[in-house]
């Protein structure tokens, strides 16, 4: 199936999970997700099943005001 | 009169310093955590995007946020709806480890305006969720009751848009609001110059939150220390009571004994 990570296809099994989603990427910790604008904890990771066309969002830390 | 044990609270949380500093658009983080050093703000706002090639300085900055010791106060900027607000200050709490939120809902990309409408549902919902939420507001008396009304322990009413750096565009209102509620307020963006951050606090508000007013100071390091100073300098003067203005002059030295008074 294919899912989108910040704006980017990608291909995945019909039964992954957002885990195995984010081992696609190379980011490292400290990070958040959501799926389709929902936050998913950590702890979660591993049993959230995906769906195609799932949009995640990962992100970081970064500076602001 | 200041003394050194003028804290205050936020949430139950008690606070040395008044100024609240953001780290974004600093020349360089080494620049950012000099600056930090001599202001010694009492919480740095940070934010969060995606991980892409436009946040590729993210580790650097957490590293830095991290050995600098001081409370993160995440934003939700660019968050335009309820939702988003309410998923990015989930994320934030997440990677950031904390309560405190920064609730940023943008009404007009062109001013940055706060969603004024929107915004007590917004601080609503996230205080429900245990957020300790400080939101970013006008100066509209109406709007900060509301929010204190949901539940906001502490409001944020701009100067000016952000990064305009004009300093106090509607003084009358802003006194008016100071005047109005009792709760602890932070003047947030406009502020250009640091007598901009010593009117406020004269005015009897108790913190202010910038920026940009540092980060693009030719000396940004100096300029964050002015700012603290400044801040100090209008508590005090808050504090000390200032004298009332008058519409004609009057003599500062006593007229009783003026040598050669009215020989002419």
């Amino acid at each position: 199936m294919l899912i989108w990570i910040n704006q980017q296809t990608y291909e995945l099994p019909l039964d992954a999970t957002l885990q195995d989603a984010i081992a696609l990427t190379h980011i490292a910790p400290p990070f958040a997700a959501a799926v389709n604008a929902q936050f998913i904890p950590k702890t979660l990771y591993a049993q959230t099943l995906l769906n195609d066309n799932d949009k995640i969002e990962l992100i970081v830390p970064i500076t602001g005001g | 009169m200041l003394t050194s044990t003028d804290e205050w609270k936020l949430y139950g949380e008690t606070f040395k310093s008044r100024l609240l500093l953001g780290t974004s658009r600093y020349p360089s983080p080494d620049i950012l955590a000099k600056a930090v050093q001599l202001a010694q703000p009492a919480m740095l706002t940070a934010s969060l995007r995606r991980e892409t090639a436009h946040a590729q300085d993210s580790p650097v900055f957490w590293k830095l946020l991290q050995s600098m010791k001081v409370p993160v106060l995440p934003n939700t900027a660019g968050c335009h709806s309820v939702d988003e607000v309410y998923t990015t200050a989930q994320m934030a709490r997440e990677v950031f480890e904390t309560d405190w939120i920064k609730l940023e809902l943008i009404g007009d990309d062109y001013t940055l305006q706060p969603d004024t409408l929107n915004l007590p549902s917004a601080a609503d919902k996230l205080i429900k969720q245990g957020f300790k939420v400080l939101p970013y507001c006008t100066e509209d008396l109406v709007l900060c009751q509301r929010l204190v009304d949901v539940g906001c322990q502490a409001v944020m009413p701009w100067a000016a848009p952000i990064g305009t750096g004009k300093g106090p565009l509607n003084a009358y209102a802003m006194r008016t609001l100071r005047e109005r509620l009792n709760v602890p307020m932070i003047v947030d963006a406009g502020l250009g110059l640091p007598s901009h951050a010593c009117t406020v606090m004269e005015w009897g508000y108790d913190a202010v939150l910038l920026n940009t007013a540092v980060a693009l100071a030719n000396d940004p390091v100096h300029m964050a220390e002015a700012f603290a100073n400044a801040v100090k300098a209008g508590r005090s003067a808050f504090l000390s009571g200032a004298m009332q203005a008058h519409e004609s002059a009057q003599p500062s030295t006593p007229t009783l004994g003026t040598p050669f008074w009215h020989h002419a």
